[in-house]
C-alpha cells in the first residue's frame, strides 16, 4: 500500500507544475490558446486524482489561467476540496484559488461554513490567517451571520497576528450582517486601545470606513480618537484618523475647535507630505471658519502646487478645490498658477486645474478664462480632454442658471465656434441643448440667435461633413428649431427656407430631418405673411411651388417618422397652393398653426409630478399579451405593427381579448388566401414595414426589399456648389463674428442698461449688454417642493450600517433603525434568558444561542426582514380579543426596557429577576435590543390605549411608564383618568398630541413623542415636523441637514388613522422651563389634488419633561428610608421650597398618584398623612418632596434639591397638579 | 478600501490580478487592458494618480501607479486611502518583493505568481490595508514557507529535485528550452 502511495506520488513528479504551465505557455506564443486548452484538460484529469497535492498543484496553475482571463468557476468544488485538506500548503491554495474566483454568488460556498469554523479556530495561526484572508474576498450574508461569532471571538485572540485579521475583516461582516455591529462594537472599539499596533491600526482602518458612510453615530469616539492622534507615532493610523476626523467635524463644530491646535501643529512640523496633506484635508473640511488656518493651507498648497513633484502639485490642485467650495477668495488670489497648470503636460493635473477654474470664474474673468480655454481646445489632441475641455467650457458658463453671463451673444457665438472646432466629440447634443435653453430664456437674444442659427442651416451644407465628423450634427437639431420657433425674427426667410430645403438635408439623422420639415413650415409661414403684407403674391407662390417640389423628396425617406411628416406637410402646401392660386389671403390662417408661447420646462419637473392617489404605475393598463401572439408566424409579425400603428380601430383592438385576437387573426388569414389582390398589397405593405423596421434595427428586413429602398439614396446627390468657396464664406464669416463679438465687447464695457438678474455678487458693476430675463422653468403643481431627490439607492450596504451605537441602553430611540431578531421564546427558554441577561457581558455566547433560536423559529425571522412594517401590520390586525393579550405583552415589554433603561450595574439583576415573571415576551438577543423593541411597544401600545380610551387601559398605561410603587399601586385600582399626552395643535385636518420621556442613561437628551392624527378622510401624507432651535434646545436632526431643515416622519396617514413618531431633542440645562415655536407641514391628497398645509404649534417642555422615574427603593433596596434620610440630612439638596395648596377634597392618595404621574416621581415612603417622593433629573439633580395632608382639605407640600430653579419650577408644576 | 491591485507588464502582460470586488473574468481582463491603455500612454515624469478609468471605479476612484522598470503596480483606490500612503505601500510591496525574492525582476513575479499572491495577502486584506511593516511582512512570509517546507518533508524530495532540475538557471532560461526526455523517463514506471 505504502508502496503503492510512494509510486503514485512519483508518477506526479511528472506532472506539470505553475512553472512548467508558465514556460509551456511562453513556449508556444503562436498557438497559446490551444496549449491552454490543453493544459486545461491535463488538469481536468488531475483533478479527478485522488491524491490532494496532485489536485492542489491543478488548482495552482487554475489560478494562473484565472488570471489569463480563463473561467475557472467550474473547478469550484475541487477548490473548496483543496481547501479542506489539513496540510497548510495545499489549503493555502485552495483559499487562494477561491479567493480569486469565488464570490457571493458561488453556490459552493455554503458548503464551506463548517470549514471555514473549523480553520479560524485553528491551533496554527496560519490557518486563522489565510482563512480570514479568503474570507474577506468572498463574504456573503450567510457566512458572515454564522462566523460572526467565530470572528468576535477571534478578536480577543492571544496572537496579534490574527487578532489584527479579526478585526479588520469584521468590516466586512458588517457589511454582509449589519444586525451584528451593535454587539460586535464594544469590542472593536476596544481594539482601538490595543497594545499591539498592527490590530489598533486594523480598528481604526474598519472604524473608519464604518465611519466614513455614517459619520454621526462615531462622534462619541473623538475623544479616543483623539488621544490616539496626540500618541501614536504610526503615520498610517495618524492619517486614517485625520481622514476620519475630516468626516466628523463637520457633525460638531466644537471638536474642530479643539482639533486646530494639534492640526496646524502637525502642519508646520511633519516633514511626512502625506501627513501634512492629509492634515490640511481635513482643516478644509471641518474647520472652515478658522480663517487662518485656512489661509495656512492655502499657502502650504500653493507650495505643494508649485513643486517640481508631479504628485504634489496634483494633490496640491484637488485640495486647492476643495477650499474652493467654502473660500472661493482665498483660491482666486491663486489665478496665475492654476492657469499655469491649464499648460503641463500632464493631463490628470490639466483636469485638476480646469475643475478649478470651473469655481473661480466671476462675471468680470469669465470671457478671459473661456477664452482660454478655447485656445486650449484648438490646440490639444487628445479627444478624451477635449472633450473634458468642451464640457467644462460649456458646464463654467451655464452654472447656476447662467449666473456669469453677462453678454449672451458671446456665449451663443462661443456655441457656434465650438461647433467648429476641428476633432470629433460626443458633445453635439449638449451644445445643441445649450443653445436651445438659452434661446428659448433668454428672450432677448432670440433675434441674435436665430440669425446665428439661420446663418449657420445656411451653410450647413458646406459644413455638414465637418459637423457629421465632429460628431456636432446634433447642433443642426438646435439650429432649425431655433429658427423655426422664432422664424418672425429672421432677416431673410425665403433664403433660410431654400437652404433647409437642400437635398443634402437627407443625408441627416432622421430625428433631425423632422425638425428641419417641422420648422421649415414655421418659417414659411412668416414668409408668406410677409409676402402678404408686401402683397406679392408672385413670391408667395413661388414659395409654396418650391417647397412642394423639394419637399417631395422627402417622401421616398427611409425614415417612417420623416415620411409621414413630409406627406401630411405636402397636402397642407397643397391646399394653400390652391387658394394661393384663388388669391385668397392664407398667410394669417395659416400661421395659426404654428402659434403659441413656449415655456422652459424644468428637467426634473415629470420626475416632481405627484402620482395620483389610486394611480398604480405598475399595474397592466391592459392583460398582459399573452404567449399566444409570440407564436403568430413570424411573416404576420411586421403587419400587425403597421395595423397597430396605422389602424384606426387600434384603440379597439388593444381591448381585445386574446381569443378574439386568436380568431381575427384566422379569419385575416383565410381572407388573404382568398383575396387575389393580397400579394401586391403584402408587398407594399412589406416595403413600408421593411422603413419601420429599419428604425427599429428590427434584422426582419428582406434582403431584395432592402436594395428597393435605396432608390431615394441618388436622389438627393444633386450638384453641389465647391465646398471651397464656401469654406471662404465660412472664414469671412468667421472674421465678422470675431469682429461683431469684439464691437460687442466693447459695448459691454460701456453697457447702460441694467441687469435683471438678480446677484448679490459684488462683481456686478458690469452690466450686460442686454436686459437678460432668465425664464424661470415651469414646474408641475403639487410638486414637492423638497430639492432632495430620495435618490438614494435602496441597496446601499452601507445604509444598513447606519445604527446608533452610543446609547445602547436609551429606551428610545428616534427613528425605526434596523434591528436585531427578535425572537419571542417559550416559557420554558425563560430560565436561558436569564441566564443571559446576567451573562450580558458574554456577547458572544448570547448571540450564538439566539441564533440558535431564531433557526428554530423561522417565521420570526420575517420581523427582520420588514421592521418598518411590522408596526402598521400589527397595529391594523389588532382584533378587539387580542387586544388584551398583546396589551399584557407590551406591558411586560415595557417594564423590562424600562427596567434595562434604568439598570447601570446595579439593576441588571432585577432585570432579570422581572423576566422570571408570568410574562410571555421576552427579548432574547441582549440588551442592546431591548431598547429597539421599545421604541415600537410603546407606540403600538398608545395606539391602543387611544382606540380604546376605557379607564383600566389608563390606569395600565400610567403603570406601565412611571413604575409607581406598589403601595400606589395597590390602591391605583381606584379610577383614575389620567394621560400624559397633551394637546400640541390641532386644526381641522390634524392633531397632534404629544409627550414627553427621558432617560437617565441621557444627560441631555429628551424624547418627545408626537402622536399625529388625522382627522379628514384624505390621506396625509410628506408630513415634516419642525422646531425653532433655542440656544437651550435643540431637535435632533439626522445627518447633514442643517438646523433649519424639517424632520420628515417616516409614515403617511390614511384617512382618520393616527400614529406616532418620537423626535429628539437635545436640552443642555434642564432648570427651567421651555417654550418652543414649530411647525408640521403635510400635503393633503384628496380625489383630484394635494394641497400642502401647515400646522403651527407651541411646545411647552415643563422641567418635568425632564425627570426620570427614579425609584428610589431600585438604588437601596433595603433600607431606602434609612438612605433617604441620610440624602435629606446631609449638605447634597440644599435649595428647599413649599408649597400649601388647597386640594379641594381630593384624597391624598390621588394627589399623590397624580404626582407620581406627571412629574415622574415615585413615593418612596407612605406613613400615614404625609408621604416622601423622589426624582431625579437627566442630568442627576435630586427631587425630594415631602407631601402632608394638612388640616381643612390642604395639602403641604415641601421639596428639596440641589438645584433651586429646577426646584422652583417643579414645585409651581405640584401646585398646579394638586389643584387640578 | 483598495478595490484592485494589477501588476503588469509594459505591454500589457498582466502579472499579478487582485480584485477585491467581483467581477468576471472578461471584465477583469477588460480593466487589465483599459487600466494598461491608461496608464501606458503617460510619461515617467508625470504624476502617480489617474482618474477616468470607466471600467473600474467611478468618480470616488483613483488610480495611483508606480512605474518600475518593466512592471507597472497599480492600485485602484476610493477616497478613503490617502494617495501618498498607496504610494508608499506600493513602495512597501516591491521592497517586500525584492527582499523575499532577492532581487526580483519580471521573471520571478511570472514563475511564482503564488508566492506574490501570498505576500501580497500579508500586506492587504480584502481591500484593506493590512499591515505596512516590511520586517512583520516579511518575516510572517518567510515562516509561512518554512512551514511549508516542513509539511512536504521527505515526500516531497523527488518532486523538490526535478523542480530543481527544471529551475537550473531560471532567470537566464532561454526561451526554446525544453525538456522532453524528462518528463518519459520509463524507469520510474
Amino acid at each position: 500500500m505504502a508502496l503503492k502511495n510512494v509510486k503514485r506520488s512519483i508518477d506526479r513528479i511528472f506532472d506539470k507544475n505553475l512553472q512548467d504551465l508558465v514556460r509551456g505557455i511562453r513556449n508556444h506564443k503562436e498557438n497559446e490558446v490551444n496549449y491552454i486548452s490543453q493544459c486545461i484538460d491535463e488538469i481536468k484529469v488531475e483533478l479527478k486524482q485522488e491524491n490532494v497535492a496532485v489536485k492542489a498543484n491543478a488548482v495552482n496553475k487554475l489560478i494562473y489561467l484565472q488570471m489569463l482571463g480563463y473561467d475557472i468557476s467550474w473547478a469550484a468544488f475541487n477548490i473548496i476540496e483543496v481547501m479542506s485538506s489539513p496540510k497548510f500548503t495545499f489549503k493555502r491554495i485552495g483559499y487562494l484559488a477561491a479567493s480569486q474566483c469565488f464570490h457571493s454568488d458561488t453556490d459552493v460556498l455554503m458548503l464551506t461554513t463548517n470549514m471555514i469554523r473549523k480553520d479560524l479556530g485553528s491551533q496554527n495561526n496560519f490557518d486563522a490567517g489565510i482563512a480570514i484572508n479568503g474570507l474577506s474576498c468572498f463574504m456573503t450574508t450567510d457566512l458572515a451571520r454564522d462566523l460572526a461569532n467565530d470572528i468576535l471571538a477571534l478578536m480577543s485572540s492571544i496572537r496579534p497576528y490574527t487578532r489584527k485579521r479579526a478585526v479588520l475583516i469584521s468590516y466586512k461582516i458588517f457589511l454582509c450582517y449589519p444586525e451584528a455591529l451593535r454587539p460586535a462594537f464594544p469590542r472593536l472599539k476596544e481594539k482601538l486601545e490595543d497594545p499591539d499596533s498592527g490590530v489598533q491600526s486594523a480598528a481604526v482602518n474598519v472604524i473608519c470606513e464604518l465611519a466614513r458612510k455614517n459619520p454621526k453615530n462615531y462622534l462619541s469616539l473623538a475623544p479616543i480618537f483623539f488621544k490616539l492622534m496626540t500618541s501614536s507615532t504610526n503615520n498610517w493610523v495618524l492619517i486614517k484618523i485625520i481622514k476620519l476626523f475630516g468626516a466628523l467635524t463637520p457633525l460638531e463644530p466644537r471638536l474642530g475647535k479643539k482639533l486646530i491646535e494639534p492640526l496646524t501643529n502637525l502642519i508646520h512640523n511633519t516633514s511626512a507630505m502625506s501627513l501634512l496633506y492629509e492634515c490640511i484635508n481635513t482643516v478644509i473640511q471641518g474647520m472652515q471658519s478658522h480663517g487662518s488656518s485656512i489661509q495656512l493651507c492655502v499657502q502650504k498648497l500653493r507650495i505643494l502646487i508649485e513643486d517640481s513633484d508631479q504628485n504634489l502639485k496634483y494633490l496640491g490642485l484637488l485640495a486647492m478645490s476643495r477650499i474652493l467650495k467654502t473660500h472661493p477668495k482665498a483660491v482666486q488670489s491663486h489665478k496665475d498658477l492654476i492657469l499655469q497648470c491649464l499648460d503641463d503636460k500632464d493631463e490628470s493635473i490639466r483636469l485638476r486645474a480646469l475643475d478649478l477654474l470651473f469655481g473661480m470664474v466671476s462675471k468680470k474673468n469669465l470671457m478671459e478664462i473661456i477664452k482660454k480655454l478655447m485656445i486650449h481646445v484648438e490646440k490639444t489632441e487628445g479627444t478624451q480632454y477635449r472633450d473634458e475641455l468642451l464640457s467644462k467650457i460649456i458646464e463654467i458658463c451655464s452654472q447656476n442658471n447662467y449666473q456669469y453671463i453677462t453678454n449672451f451673444e458671446w456665449y451663443i457665438t462661443v456655441l457656434v465656434e465650438l461647433t467648429r472646432m476641428d476633432g470629433a466629440s460626443r458633445h453635439g447634443s449638449l451644445i445643441s441643448s445649450q443653445l436651445l435653453d438659452v434661446a428659448i430664456r433668454v428672450k432677448t437674444i432670440r433675434e441674435f440667435a436665430a440669425n446665428q442659427m439661420a446663418a449657420m442651416l445656411e451653410n450647413a451644407h458646406a459644413i455638414s461633413g465637418q459637423l457629421r465628423r465632429n460628431g456636432m450634427q446634433e447642433v443642426l437639431f438646435a439650429a432649425a428649431y431655433i429658427c423655426g420657433e422664432f422664424a418672425e425674427l429672421i432677416e431673410k426667410p425665403d433664403s433660410l427656407i431654400h437652404a433647409m430645403l437642400r437635398p443634402r438635408v437627407m443625408t441627416l439623422p432622421a430625428n433631425i430631418q423632422c425638425v428641419y420639415l417641422q420648422n421649415i413650415m414655421k418659417v414659411f409661414a412668416i414668409a408668406l405673411i410677409q409676402a402678404e403684407e408686401e402683397e406679392d403674391n408672385e413670391r408667395a407662390l413661388n414659395l409654396t411651388r418650391v417647397l412642394l417640389e423639394k419637399l417631395s423628396l422627402f417622401l421616398q425617406s427611409s425614415y417612417i417618422e420623416v415620411q409621414e411628416r413630409a406627406s401630411s406637410t405636402l397636402s397642407i402646401l397643397k391646399y394653400i397652393e390652391k387658394l394661393q392660386v384663388k388669391e385668397s389671403l392664407v398667410a394669417e390662417e395659416f400661421s395659426i398653426l404654428f402659434k403659441g408661447e413656449l415655456n422652459p420646462v424644468a428637467p426634473k419637473a415629470q420626475r416632481k409630478v405627484p402620482v395620483p392617489e389610486g394611480l398604480d404605475l405598475d399595474a397592466w393598463i391592459n392583460d398582459p399579451p399573452s404567449s399566444s401572439e409570440d407564436e403568430q408566424p413570424e411573416e404576420e409579425f411586421p403587419k400587425k405593427i403597421y395595423d397597430e400603428l396605422y389602424s384606426p380601430t387600434r384603440e379597439k383592438r388593444k381591448e381585445m381579448s386574446p381569443e378574439e385576437i386568436k380568431k381575427r387573426k384566422e379569419e385575416r388569414l383565410q381572407e388573404q388566401a382568398s383575396n387575389p389582390h393580397y400579394l401586391m398589397n403584402k408587398k407594399q405593405e412589406k416595403k413600408t414595414e421593411a422603413a419601420d423596421g429599419y428604425q427599429k434595427l428590427d434584422a426582419e428586413v428582406d434582403p431584395g426589399l432592402a436594395g428597393e429602398l435605396n432608390i431615394s439614396v441618388p436622389l438627393h446627390v444633386p450638384g453641389l456648389p465647391s465646398s471651397e468657396r464656401y469654406l471662404r464664406m465660412e472664414q469671412d464669416r468667421q472674421r465678422r463674428a470675431q469682429a461683431e463679438k469684439t464691437v460687442k465687447k466693447r459695448h459691454k464695457k460701456r453697457g447702460k442698461k441694467k441687469f435683471v438678474h438678480v446677484s448679490e455678487d459684488e462683481e456686478e458693476d458690469i452690466a450686460p449688454t442686454h436686459a437678460v430675463d432668465i425664464v424661470q422653468e415651469e414646474m408641475p403643481e403639487g410638486a414637492a417642493k423638497t430639492d432632495s431627490e430620495n435618490e438614494t439607492t435602496k441597496d446601499d450596504p452601507y445604509r444598513a450600517l447606519d445604527m446608533d451605537l452610543d446609547s445602547p441602553l436609551t429606551p428610545s430611540e428616534t427613528l425605526p433603525r434596523p434591528r436585531h431578531h427578535e425572537v419571542r421564546s417559550k416559557p420554558d427558554e425563560e430560565k436561558v434568558v436569564k441566564e443571559k441577561k446576567q451573562k450580558k457581558k458574554h456577547k458572544k455566547k448570547e448571540v450564538k444561542k439566539h441564533k440558535k433560536k431564531s433557526r428554530k423559529a423561522p417565521t420570526e425571522s420575517l420581523l427582520v426582514e420588514e421592521p418598518a412594517n411590522e408596526q402598521v401590520s400589527e397595529v391594523t390586525q389588532n382584533t378587539p380579543d387580542t387586544i388584551e393579550k398583546k396589551e399584557n405583552k407590551a406591558e411586560a415589554k415595557d417594564d423590562l426596557s424600562f427596567w434595562l433603561s434604568n439598570s447601570d450595574a446595579v439593576s441588571a439583576p432585577e432585570a432579570a429577576k422581572k423576566v422570571e415573571g408570568p410574562e410571555k415576551v421576552v427579548q432574547v438577543n441582549g440588551i442592546e435590543e431591548d431598547e429597539d423593541d421599545h421604541e415600537v411597544a410603546p407606540a403600538k401600545e398608545k395606539k391602543k390605549h387611544k382606540k380604546k380610551k376605557d379607564k383600566k387601559e389608563t390606569k395600565k398605561h400610567k403603570k406601565k411608564h412611571h413604575n409607581v410603587n406598589d403601595t400606589v399601586e395597590m390602591e391605583a385600582s381606584s379610577n383614575l383618568q389620567l394621560s400624559s399626552y397633551k394637546l400640541l395643535g390641532e386644526n381641522k385636518e390634524i392633531k397632534l398630541e404629544f409627550e414627553t420621556r427621558s432617560s437617565s442613561r441621557e444627560e441631555k437628551k429628551i424624547v418627545v413623542s408626537c402622536l399625529f392624527e388625522n382627522l379628514t378622510e384624505n390621506h396625509i401624507k410628506n408630513i415634516e415636523f419642525n422646531i425653532l432651535d433655542t440656544l437651550n434646545t435643540r431637535l435632533v436632526r439626522t445627518g447633514g441637514e442643517n438646523s433649519h431643515d424639517a424632520v420628515p416622519i417616516p409614515f403617511s396617514l390614511p384617512a382618520l388613522s393616527r400614529n406616532e413618531c418620537q423626535l429628539q431633542l437635545t436640552a443642555s440645562s434642564v432648570t427651567m422651563p421651555q417654550r418652543m415655536r414649530g411647525t408640521v407641514t403635510y400635503m393633503v391628497q384628496d380625489q383630484e389634488h394635494t394641497k400642502q398645509e401647515k400646522l403651527d404649534f407651541k411646545l411647552h417642555l415643563p422641567c418635568s419633561a425632564y425627570l426620570v422615574t427614579t425609584p428610589f427603593s431600585s438604588v437601596f433596596l433595603f433600607s431606602f428610608s434609612n438612605h433617604f434620610t441620610k440624602l435629606l440630612t446631609s449638605g447634597d439638596v440644599p435649595d428647599k421650597a413649599s408649597v400649601k395648596v388647597d386640594s379641594k377634597g381630593i384624597p391624598l392618595d390621588h394627589v399623590l398618584q397624580k404626582l407620581c404621574f406627571f412629574l415622574k416621581l415615585s413615593v418612596v415612603e407612605q406613613v400615614g398623612d404625609s408621604a416622601s417622593l423622589y426624582s431625579s433629573s437627566i442630568q442627576h439633580h435630586h427631587i425630594c418632596l415631602l407631601v402632608k395632608a394638612a388640616a381643612n382639605g390642604f395639602i403641604s407640600v415641601d421639596g428639596k434639591s440641589n438645584n433651586a430653579s429646577l426646584l422652583s419650577n417643579i414645585m409651581d408644576q405640584a401646585k398646579e397638579i394638586v389643584q387640578g | 478600501m483598495i478595490k484592485a491591485i494589477l501588476v503588469f507588464n509594459n505591454h500589457g502582460k498582466a502579472r499579478l490580478c487582485k480584485f477585491y470586488q467581483h467581477y468576471t473574468e472578461e471584465q477583469q481582463q477588460h480593466i487589465v487592458r483599459e487600466t494598461f491603455h491608461l496608464v501606458s500612454r503617460r510619461d515617467d515624469d508625470v504624476c502617480s494618480f489617474l482618474e477616468g478609468g470607466t471600467l473600474i471605479g467611478g468618480s470616488d476612484y483613483k488610480l495611483i501607479y508606480r512605474h518600475y522598470a518593466t512592471l507597472y503596480f497599480v492600485f485602484c483606490v476610493d477616497s478613503s486611502e490617502s494617495e501618498l500612503g498607496i504610494l508608499d505601500l506600493i513602495q512597501v510591496f516591491v521592497e517586500t518583493l525584492d527582499r523575499s525574492f532577492e532581487n526580483v525582476c519580471e521573471l520571478d513575479l511570472i514563475f511564482h505568481v503564488d508566492k506574490v499572491h501570498n505576500i501580497l495577502s500579508e500586506i492587504v486584506m480584502g481591500g484593506m490595508v493590512l499591515e505596512t511593516n516590511m520586517n512583520e511582512i516579511v518575516t510572517r512570509f518567510m515562516e509561512q514557507d518554512k512551514l511549508e517546507k516542513s509539511e512536504a518533508g521527505l515526500s516531497a524530495a523527488p518532486a523538490k529535485a526535478a523542480a530543481a532540475i527544471k529551475n537550473i538557471d531560471l532567470p537566464s532560461l532561454p526561451k526554446d528550452l525544453k525538456l522532453p526526455d524528462l518528463s518519459k523517463l520509463p524507469s520510474f514506471r
